[in-house]
């Protein structure tokens, strides 16, 4: 189905990513945030405190990020579609609930306007030091889905794709923006509503006693209900079986988290979006993601100017990593160069694809400011070497 | 309190448990219970459901939310929409909830570690805002299920794991602060008290606003073993020879310690605008006709 037109901000904007990723919540359904403010994130729950009572929604500023993210848990089992929205220390603090969100399968998107670390750190100054915390930082075995936007308008763009991944496979969806994206200005294009696709909740239509809350479609997905249907359902962050009932052994553990983490690792490969310039018969690739593919594009245009081969493949969807085309891409390059806002995250999930096949170069930074391009290209250089 | 205890202890007013007329409120394949013998949660699992059917409620419209704890397995065992969520965090997600789908009746069910240790903050604001739901804590002065450590109820003297010379921290009394942060209703009884109780569950069940309900009840596993109190029938007695009542009591007044008087009653009723009544009228009156009423 298309976007409901009452969220939908349709014409030509001059928007920072903050607030066009809150106009990217609101074409995409979105009618209930409860939030805490954080610096570089504010500017997302402040447009929307303003925008929603227009629409028709709710926005709660909690008393905390525990409070925020699990507020948005109920309003899933209340119906809504649903966002909070954080940075660093706030992330820190939601680590149970993403927990929570994951193991009862609420769809719900999370927004994490990434700045320097750890502790307060660097509030105002950007970083991309939350990419492992997002994929580990919750106890247990878990996956999620993770987008890296670089402009304004990827921020509406991929906002509204997070929430269909979240309809559709039922699991948290993180936009891993930074300081920069959220605070820099461009032209983004919100498209009529009736452009604009939408995923709309799978909800049962299995009457109460025949309905099994946690039962899986064939695709691993179960169909959803809300409080007050007649469903009588239970939900719990206890290990369950289908009905919903705690069933605390090893087999129904074995069976639900099984099925929990092979909905999104048997389809990686679908889930897989990169971006890719150049990358057949290069000599080097570029791996990035997030606001340093910017800088990167630019270190990647000046090291064809000096007349090497030099593909770039930049990663959208961050989570869950796209291994078998990085190992792919590996097939076509001498060696890749990983840039990324911090001592060393994602390069790891790219030197397991690769394998050892080629050597791949860490362009790190420890925060605060975005690489000097001359940096990724002096690696660039070297690997080509 | 374990996993495999096996008990029929859920009501101690002595009504067998097949012919139990709660028995349609509860989710009967999940029965036996995992609660000991002699614990007081199930009374007042009892008493709540009773309350229900005289309240006539709409089953169906009634959901349950519950941190964690003895007292959060109650939503599993209620036959209503319920959700078991995590230590510390049932009123934030009743929040959620109620404010997505307002024709509900959400009532949170948990414990006093759970509400007012970890949740303590969760419940100042939730009173605070005045948010629409009924907040029901089973304070047994302890932390059952994780083997009795002091808790933010435990009277000083007591003796509990992590205060093994006796505590000496000071209790919180909860009406006291449920009074101060703003909530509409306020009530304290204890597990002798089933009749009193389920009155009181039935009439805050038909009120709106924040609504607080203590219980007071005993968990014989560990705070009754571990300070020689007895067991669950030797407290209900000292609960029905210490008790007094005294509706409108001043909440300064009803803190409870190991020996001395309990004050049960109902200790404040009032009526303040729910949040998303005044949120509704406030936007209305400064948004005008941009503004569209929220009903869920
Ligand atoms: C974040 C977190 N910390 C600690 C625990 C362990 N824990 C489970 S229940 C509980 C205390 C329960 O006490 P209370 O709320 O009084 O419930 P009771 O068991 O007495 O009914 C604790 C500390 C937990 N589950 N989650
Ligand atoms: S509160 Fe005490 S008596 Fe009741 S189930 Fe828990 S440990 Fe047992
Ligand atoms: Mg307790």
């Amino acid at each position: 189905m298309t976007a409901d037109p009452k969220g939908v901000l349709t014409g030509i904007h001059f928007l920072d990513g903050d607030h066009a990723a809150c106009e990217g919540a609101l074409a995409a359904g979105c009618r209930f945030v409860s939030g805490y403010p954080i610096t570089p994130s504010t500017e997302v729950v402040e447009r929307f405190a303003q925008r929603i009572p227009m629409v028709g929604g709710v926005f709660i500023q909690m008393e905390d990020e525990l409070a925020a993210s699990i507020t948005m848990l109920g309003a899933v089992w209340g119906g809504k579609k649903v966002m909070t929205v954080t940075s660093g220390p706030g992330l820190s603090l939601m680590m149970e609930h993403l927990g929570l969100a994951y193991i009862t399968e609420a769809p719900c998107v999370f927004i994490d306007v990434q700045r320097g670390g750890p502790s307060t750190g660097l509030p105002t100054l950007p970083a991309q030091a939350d990419m492992m915390q997002v994929k580990w930082g919750s106890h247990g075995d878990y996956e999620i889905i993770a987008l890296c936007p670089n402009s304004p308008q990827e921020c509406f763009d991929l906002t509204i794709k997070a929430f269909n991944l979240s309809e559709q496979w039922r699991v948290p969806v993180f936009l891993m923006m930074d300081e920069v994206v959220g605070h820099m200005t461009e032209r983004v294009v919100i498209p009529e509503a009736s452009e604009i696709e939408i995923t709309e909740r799978r909800w049962t239509k299995k009457a109460p006693g025949d309905y099994r809350p946690f039962e899986a479609c064939a695709d691993g997905v179960p169909a959803m209900t809300k409080a007050g249907e007649g469903h009588r359902i239970h939900v719990t962050g206890l290990t369950h079986d289908e009905r919903g009932w705690p069933a605390l052994t090893p087999k129904s553990q074995d069976k639900l988290i099984r099925r929990l983490t092979n909905k999104i690792r048997d389809n990686a490969d679908a889930l897989t979006d990169i971006r890719e310039e150049e990358c057949e018969g290069a000599d080097v690739i570029v791996v990035s993601y997030g606001i340093t593919s910017r800088v990167a594009s630019s270190a990647v245009l000046q090291a064809r100017a000096q007349g090497l081969k030099v593909g770039h493949a930049r990663l959208v969807v961050a989570w869950p990593f796209p291994t078998t085309r990085i190992a792919y891409l590996a097939t076509q390059c001498r060696a890749m160069v990983v840039p990324e806002l911090n001592l060393g995250q994602m390069v790891h999930e790219v030197s397991r694809a690769v394998a050892g096949s080629v050597p791949v170069l860490l362009v790190d930074h420890a925060g605060g400011t975005v690489h000097e391009p001359q940096v990724i290209l002096d690696r660039i250089l070297e690997a080509a070497r | 309190m374990s996993e495999s205890t096996l008990n029929d202890d859920l009501d101690l007013s002595g009504l067998p448990l097949v012919d139990n007329p709660v028995m349609p409120y509860l989710r009967q394949e999940r029965i036996p219970h995992i609660w000991c013998p002699g614990c007081g949660i199930g009374t007042t699992v009892n008493c709540f459901t009773r309350a229900l059917e005289e309240a006539a409620k709409d089953l169906d419209k009634v959901a349950i939310v519950s941190g964690i704890g003895c007292t959060g397995r109650v939503a599993g065992y209620l036959n209503l929409d319920s959700f078991h969520t995590t230590h510390g965090r049932a009123i934030p997600f009743a929040t959620g909830l109620k404010l997505a789908n307002p024709d509900l009746s959400v009532v949170v069910y948990s414990g006093d570690g759970d509400l007012f240790a970890i949740g303590g903050n969760h419940f100042m604001h939730a009173a605070r805002r005045n948010m629409d739901i009924l907040v029901v804590c089973v304070n047994n002065f302890t932390y059952g299920m994780t083997g009795g450590q002091v808790a933010p109820t435990t009277p000083i003297g007591a003796t509990q794991t992590t205060m093994p010379f006796g505590n000496f921290e000071n209790p919180a009394s909860l009406p006291f602060l449920a009074d101060a942060a703003g909530a509409t209703f306020v009530a304290r009884w204890t597990v002798f008290h089933v009749r009193q109780l389920t009155r009181c569950f039935k009439e805050a069940l038909g009120k709106k606003g924040f609504r607080f309900i203590e219980i007071m009840a005993p968990c014989p596993t560990l705070f009754l073993r571990r300070n020689r109190l007895g067991d669950g029938v030797d407290m209900v007695r000292q609960y029905k020879e210490r008790s007094v009542l005294r509706n409108g009591a001043d909440t300064k007044e009803v803190a409870v310690g190991m020996e001395g008087d309990i004050v049960v009653g109902t200790f404040v009723d009032r009526e303040r605008p729910t949040w998303l009544d005044a949120m509704n009228s406030h936007f209305s009156s400064v948004l005008g006709d941009r503004y569209r009423t929220y009903g869920g």
